[in-house]
C-alpha cells in the first residue's frame, strides 16, 4: 500500500472519496509518524490523538451518507473533508492546550474555539495537534520557544525559521499535508522558504483573528502551510471570510477560484503568459546569500521565459520598513500582552499579597527574553516624552511604505515577484545573541505587513542542499493571482531535479539516537537570555 | 536619538510591569541601546505632511444591534483562574496592606 503520508491533500481527497482510504486511515498514519519522529523535530506542542481519531470516524460516517447520497453528495464536501491539519499553538481549540510557546499560558485551556478552528470543524477537517512557534509569534527561528526549538527536516542542526517553525516543519517532514500559521512580520512565508514548503500570508482582515493569541493587531494575519498552491489555496478557502467576531475581518467575499486552480502542468503553465511582474530592486539586500539570490534570478527567468513580463521596479521606502515595524508590532505587543497578569488564568507568581508584586512576578517569571524585549521597546515607544518621535513617526512612515506599493497597483503590476529571506536555513544559536541580526531575516516580508498585503512563498529550488524561497506579492484581496501564479511556477518547473527531492534529514527522524533539537541547542552552548 | 540609562530601562520596566533581574536590567541596557540606533533612521525621512497609518484596510465604524447574547458559561471562564470561589474570581488586595 501506498504511504499516504506524501500525498498531498487533494490527492488525499480523491483517495477518500473512492473509498481507496478512510479518514482514519489517514489520521492513524500522520499521527503515528508524528508520534515516532516527533522527538528529534519537536515540531509539535501536543498531540491529540483521542480527539482527531474521534473527528476523523466522525467525517468517515459523513463521507458514507454522501456516497449514499448519489452524484452530488460527495461533491458537495469541501476537498479538505477528512484530511488533517495541524494548528500553531496560539490557535484556541476548545478544552486543548493554548501555550503560544509561552510559560506564561501554560495549564490555560481555552473555554471556546477560534473561528478558524470552528471552520475547519465545519468542513470536516481533522485536527491533530498543535505546533511549536517563537514565544507569542515573536522571532524568526522558534527557538524563541518556551519548550524547546524546532529543527529544520532538511538539517537537524538548523532552525525552520519562525515564528510559525513547527507548522511549517510539521508540513514538510509530512507529519500533517496542512498547517495553519499565523504572519505578523513573515512568521509563515520565512519557515515556508527554510522549509521548502508553501505558505501564503493573506490580505489584513482576509481571516478572522477570533480566538487567536494576539501579538500586534494591525499587523497579524492567519494563513495556510502547505505543499503546493493547490492544497494551500483550498485551506485558505476553508478559514477565510467575516466574522462579525473580529471587527477587522473584511466582507469582502471568499473567491471559489481558490478552489479551481488548473490541475494539468500545461493549462497552469498558460496562465502565466501575460501576467506582468515587478522586481523590486531593494529586495536583493545586502547580506543576501548568492545562492538565494541565483536561485531567486533563475526563478525569475523561468517565469519570463513562460510568457510573464518582468519589469524592474522601486519600493523607494523598503530601507525604513526594519526599523517601522520594529517599532509598531512591539508598541502593539507590549499593549496585547498586558493582559497577562496572572489573575484570570495562567500560572500566577508571587505572594497573593500585594497586587503589584504579584504582577512583577507574573510577568517578569512567565515571559521569555524576546517578549522582554519586545514589551520594553513597546513600552517605550508609546511612553510619554517617546510616542511621537517613535510611534507617531513609524505610523507616518508606514504610509510611506504602503504608498510605494499603492502606485505599484496603479500601474496595473498584477504582482511583484522577490525573495521570501535573504538566507537560507541557519544553525542553531547563529542569530540568538544579536536580536538585530535576527531582525534581518525578516527584512523581505515585513514590508508586505505593514502595508496590509498579501504575499505567498513557495519552494523555488536549493542553495547548498537547503531551500530557497520565491515570494510574490499583491494587491489587497488578490490571493487568487497569488496562487495562480505559484501553480504557474510549480508547472514550469514539475521537472526540475530539486522537486523530486524529499527533506535530506528524514531518515534520521526514525533513529533513536538523533538528539532532540534542544540538545543541539544544548551542545552548542547557545544561552538566549 | 535618546540613550536610555539603567535608571530609564528599570522605569520602563516597571511601566510594562515586568519583575526583572539586575541581570537582565543590564543586559537588556545594551540590546535596547543598540535597537534604538537602529531606530535613528527614520529621523531622516521627511514626515510632516504624511498622515499616519494605523490599519491598511477601508473598514471603519462596523455596528450591530445593542442586544444580549449569551456569554461563555461562567464556570467555563473560572476554571482558568489561578483562584476563585466558584462564582468570582479572587484577586489580590489593590487597597492597604495585610
Amino acid at each position: 500500500m501506498i504511504d499516504v503520508t506524501r500525498l498531498t491533500a487533494h490527492e488525499m481527497a480523491a483517495r477518500l472519496r473512492s473509498g481507496e482510504v478512510s479518514s482514519r486511515d489517514l489520521a492513524v498514519a500522520h499521527l503515528d509518524l508524528a508520534e515516532r519522529q516527533d522527538r528529534g523535530l519537536h515540531a509539535w506542542l501536543s498531540i491529540d490523538r483521542d480527539r482527531a481519531l474521534a473527528h476523523a470516524d466522525a467525517a468517515d460516517r459523513r463521507l458514507a451518507e454522501a456516497r449514499g447520497e448519489g452524484t452530488g453528495g460527495l461533491g458537495a464536501l469541501h476537498p479538505l473533508h477528512g484530511i488533517p491539519v495541524a494548528l500553531k499553538d496560539l490557535v484556541s481549540v476548545e478544552g486543548g492546550q493554548c501555550t503560544a510557546g509561552s510559560r506564561i499560558l501554560e495549564g490555560y485551556r481555552p473555554p471556546y474555539d477560534a473561528h478558524v478552528t470552528e471552520r475547519l470543524r465545519d468542513v470536516g477537517a481533522v485536527i491533530l495537534g498543535k505546533t511549536n512557534m517563537d514565544e507569542f509569534a515573536m522571532g524568526s527561528s522558534t527557538e524563541h520557544s518556551a519548550f524547546g526549538p524546532t529543527a529544520n527536516p532538511w538539517a537537524l542542526d538548523r532552525v525552520p525559521g519562525g515564528s510559525s517553525g513547527g507548522s511549517a516543519s510539521a508540513v514538510a517532514a509530512y507529519h500533517a499535508p496542512l498547517s495553519i500559521g499565523t504572519d505578523t512580520g513573515g512568521s509563515i512565508r520565512q519557515p515556508a522558504a527554510l522549509t521548502g514548503v508553501v505558505g501564503l500570508k493573506p490580505t489584513y482582515g482576509r481571516v478572522s483573528r477570533y480566538g487567536i493569541v494576539a501579538f500586534a493587531s494591525s499587523l497579524d494575519q492567519i494563513g495556510p502551510f502547505a505543499r503546493d498552491a493547490r492544497d494551500a489555496a483550498a485551506l485558505l478557502h476553508a478559514v477565510a471570510g467575516r466574522d462579525e467576531r473580529d471587527s477587522t475581518s473584511s466582507p469582502e467575499p471568499v473567491p471559489d477560484a481558490l478552489l479551481d486552480l488548473p490541475v494539468e502542468d500545461d493549462a497552469a503553465a498558460a496562465t502565466l503568459r501575460g501576467k506582468r511582474l515587478g522586481l523590486p530592486r531593494e529586495y536583493f539586500v545586502a547580506g543576501m546569500e548568492p545562492g538565494v539570490e541565483a536561485r531567486v534570478r533563475e526563478a525569475v527567468a523561468a517565469l519570463q521565459a513562460a510568457g510573464a513580463i518582468i519589469e524592474d521596479v522601486s519600493l523607494p521606502h523598503t530601507e525604513y520598513g526594519l526599523a517601522t515595524y520594529y517599532i509598531v508590532a512591539p508598541a502593539e505587543a507590549s499593549a496585547n500582552l498586558a493582559r497577562y497578569d496572572g489573575i484570570r488564568y495562567g500560572p500566577r507568581r508571587g505572594e497573593g499579597r500585594d497586587v503589584l508584586a504579584d504582577y512583577l512576578a507574573t510577568r517578569g517569571g512567565g515571559f521569555g527574553p524576546e517578549v522582554k524585549r519586545r514589551i520594553m521597546l513597546g513600552t517605550y515607544a508609546l511612553s510619554a516624552g517617546y510616542y511621537d518621535a517613535y510611534y507617531l513617526k513609524a505610523q507616518k512612515v508606514r504610509t510611506l511604505i504602503k504608498g510605494d506599493f499603492d502606485a505599484l497597483w496603479a500601474q496595473g503590476f498584477d504582482a511583484l515577484v522577490a525573495p521570501t529571506s535573504p538566507t537560507v536555513a541557519f544553525r542553531f544559536g547563529a542569530r540568538l545573541e544579536d536580536p538585530v541580526a535576527m531582525y534581518l531575516s525578516d527584512a523581505c516580508t515585513l514590508p508586505v505587513n505593514m502595508a496590509g498585503l498579501p504575499g505567498i512563498s513557495i519552494p523555488a529550488g536549493l542553495s547548498d542542499g537547503l531551500p530557497v524561497g520565491l515570494q510574490f506579492i499583491g494587491a489587497p484581496w488578490s490571493e487568487p493571482v497569488l496562487f495562480e501564479l505559484a501553480r504557474g511556477y510549480e508547472a514550469i518547473t514539475a521537472d526540475a531535479e530539486w522537486r523530486s527531492l524529499e527533506p535530506a534529514d528524514l531518515a534520521a527522524l526514525d533513529d533513536p539516537a538523533t538528539p532532540s533539537p534542544a540538545e543541539r541547542m544544548a551542545a552548542m552552548a547557545v544561552v538566549d537570555r | 536619538m535618546a540613550t536610555l540609562s539603567r535608571a530609564d530601562v528599570e522605569h520602563v520596566a516597571y511601566l510594562a510591569r515586568l519583575g526583572l533581574t539586575d541581570e537582565e536590567l543590564e543586559r537588556l541596557e545594551g540590546q535596547l541601546n543598540h535597537i534604538l540606533d537602529q531606530y535613528a533612521i527614520l529621523a531622516t525621512v521627511p514626515t510632516d505632511h504624511i498622515a499616519p497609518t494605523a490599519q491598511t484596510i477601508e473598514l471603519e465604524n462596523i455596528l450591530r444591534d445593542d442586544v444580549t447574547r449569551p456569554s461563555l458559561p461562567v464556570g467555563a471562564v473560572l476554571a482558568n483562574a489561578p483562584e476563585h470561589d466558584g462564582a468570582s474570581i479572587i484577586v489580590p488586595a489593590i487597597l492597604g496592606g495585610d
